[in-house]
């Protein structure tokens, strides 16, 4: 790893850019992550905004995946805690129940992750029926709508009883995802969520992605640069727990602000 | 020749030095003539330390397969006397009468079972609590010291438990607890007859603390092989921590239930502290305040009585089934562990 002079430079100059049409959703402020003593994510500071998909990229290790899992506080069940605060429409998140705002913050992980112990169809609604959601007749359009979203529906109708894990990779992973917007989030953090599959599943993942900004917010944590520029509105290059630089997408992949940025993007390091 | 010079340059510091020379005949004198000894033809290019060392131990593990089979056979032959004269009377009948020489292995069979049913009845649900606390809900500093423990249960020698069920538990049942169940139920054939105290109840309880550690620890096991990132899809559908367990439960089904049936082997073989607090007598009751007798008690009282070759072959009979059920049992639970945690890898 290279190390270089740039890594310090302070964040007050990567403001979030402002996007025309688009009402803010999550503000993160002053943002910072530690597990234990390490501190893991340091001052970041962020806008989200509503019907966009954000693109976080950055080497491994650099806290990507910490600050998706700082949305929805799941980093709370391994240990973690931050100072700062994160804003989701206009109400602090550590005043919200956190099982309240999983309900509305969605999140697709790197690895499928269905429950195997259920039928694809329970898979879907797994989220509702845990809250309480017992309408039968209800669910089952539930099922059916949400496995049309996330284009599932006509490779699993006449399965839907079958085990969860029974299906491919690529299916498991958009069944998670139907799970995922089963519960009508208003945002979805995907955790690298193509890392794991074949180029084909890839592409029908980053489709439907395009489909689902059309209803959430997204933010997308990705490995993939290509994928990034493909996908997303605007991206946000993290480097050794920073914001380093944030800007629409089409401006980060043409012409970044900081030599840092470009280095990584072209591939000289990380 | 090539090779020589590659090793000579990752090894820079022998460069020139004396254990450059020794490095490079070494690898002279190899290239030579290979010998061919008698020793090279049986072995191929085998290092002969090695295959020693692999057929040794080979052998120890053989040995453990063999003397379980031993032992079985042993008992069979011994016990084709008992077989010969009572055939399956011996397992449908209840009279053990050592005297007359009519042996019929019932009430130690209902027992063996009851008793150690009864046991898993008491430590199924407390054990599992034990190992979704620590395996879900325990906080690092806290798990590590309190799995210890239960595991340490498992550690103490069951003559004292044998004890302590002699001078605290039978007491205890016989003046506040038996008597306070026949009192409230006067009519339930489970608490019938005098509460001397040694019985059934005192067994099973004995038995659900002795089994206890097996139940709670190897369900923690199972617990943890189910991977995290089956609580992490839970927490993020908004579950709460029950539900997450809930989740975590219901991946880990087989291996509970073999962690459970494991806890069964024990019981089942359980002798000491059994036959310490059962009363040994062998009578069928429905009542859990009677006396029993266990097959393992069996074997441990009237083996140095029995005289008559009759008397020997029907108690190596006995123990010939015990052996039978306890390694189904647990080759069973230990199958049923065994398919939740690979079903993960």
């Amino acid at each position: 790893m290279v190390v270089n002079e740039q890594v310090n430079i302070t964040t007050e100059k990567t403001k979030s850019p402002h996007i025309a049409g688009s009402s803010l959703k999550i503000s993160v402020k002053e943002l910072s992550v530690f597990f234990g003593k390490t501190k893991v994510l340091s001052d970041i500071n962020i806008n989200i905004f509503e019907r966009k998909v954000l693109a976080i990229i950055g080497p491994s290790g650099c806290g990507k995946s910490t600050f998706l899992r700082s949305l929805n506080r799941m980093n709370e069940e391994v240990g973690g805690n931050f100072t700062g605060k994160i804003i989701f429409d206009d109400e602090d998140i550590m005043k919200l129940d956190p099982v309240y705002l999983r309900r509305r913050i969605g999140m697709v992980f790197q690895k499928p992750n269905p429950f195997p112990t259920m039928s694809i169809a329970n898979n879907v609604v797994a989220g509702l029926r845990m809250n309480g959601f017992r309408d039968k007749k209800k669910l089952k359009e539930i099922v059916e709508t949400s496995l049309r979203q996330a284009a599932l529906w006509d490779e699993v109708k006449d399965i839907l009883h079958e085990s969860g894990a029974n299906i491919s990779g690529g299916q498991q992973q958009r069944l998670c995802i139907a799970r995922t917007i089963a519960m009508q989030p208003e945002v979805i953090l995907m955790d690298e969520p193509a890392s794991a599959l074949d180029p084909i599943s890839t592409a029908k993942i980053e489709e439907l992605i395009f489909e689902l900004k059309k209803k959430y917010t997204i933010i997308i944590v990705t490995h993939n640069m290509q994928q990034a520029s493909r996908v997303s509105d605007y991206t946000a290059f993290f480097y050794m727990g920073k914001l380093i630089e944030m800007d629409k997408t089409i401006k980060i992949f043409t012409d970044p602000e900081l030599k840092q940025t470009e280095d990584y993007i072209s591939g000289r390091f990380g | 020749m090539e090779r020589r010079l590659v090793l000579n340059k990752t090894a820079g510091d022998f460069a020139g030095s004396r254990s450059e020379y020794k490095l490079q005949n070494f690898f002279k004198k190899s290239k030579g003539k290979k010998r061919v000894t008698f020793l090279t033809k049986i072995l191929g290019n085998k290092n002969i330390g090695d295959l020693i060392f692999e057929r040794l131990t080979l052998l120890f593990a053989m040995l453990v397969f063999f003397l379980v089979v031993l032992m079985g056979w042993e008992m069979y032959s011994n016990s084709t006397l008992s077989i010969k004269t009572f055939g399956l009377k011996f397992l449908i009948t209840s009279t053990w009468d050592p005297v007359a020489e009519v042996f019929g292995a019932l009430p130690v069979i209902y027992g063996t079972f009851v008793s150690s049913l009864l046991a898993l009845l008491i430590a199924f649900p407390l054990g599992i609590g034990v190992a979704v606390f620590l395996a879900e809900l325990a906080p690092g500093w806290l798990e590590k010291p309190l799995s210890f423990l239960t595991e340490l249960l498992a550690g103490i020698p069951s003559v004292i438990y044998g004890l302590w069920g002699i001078f605290v538990l039978v007491p205890w049942l016989r003046d506040s607890v038996e008597p306070f169940f026949q009192n409230k139920f006067p009519n339930s054939p489970l608490f019938q007859g005098a509460p001397y105290g040694f019985g059934m109840l005192a067994a099973a309880i004995i038995l659900s603390i002795m089994v206890l550690p097996i139940i709670s620890s190897i369900s923690r096991d199972v617990l943890k092989s189910v991977p995290n990132t089956q609580r992490e899809a839970a927490y993020a559908l908004g579950a709460t921590k029950w539900e997450v367990t809930k989740v975590v439960l219901s991946n880990a089904k087989s291996g509970l239930l073999g962690a459970t049936m494991l806890g069964l082997g024990r019981a089942i073989g359980e002798t000491m502290a059994v036959t310490m607090v059962i009363g040994n007598r062998p009578e069928i009751s429905a009542s859990l305040l009677n006396p029993s007798y266990t097959m393992a008690s069996v074997l441990a009282n009237e083996f140095t009585e029995a005289t008559s070759d009759l008397y020997i072959s029907a108690l190596i009979e006995l123990a010939l089934i015990l052996f039978i059920i306890t390694i189904m049992v647990n080759i069973l639970a230990r199958l049923l562990v065994w398919s939740t945690e690979r079903k993960w890898k």
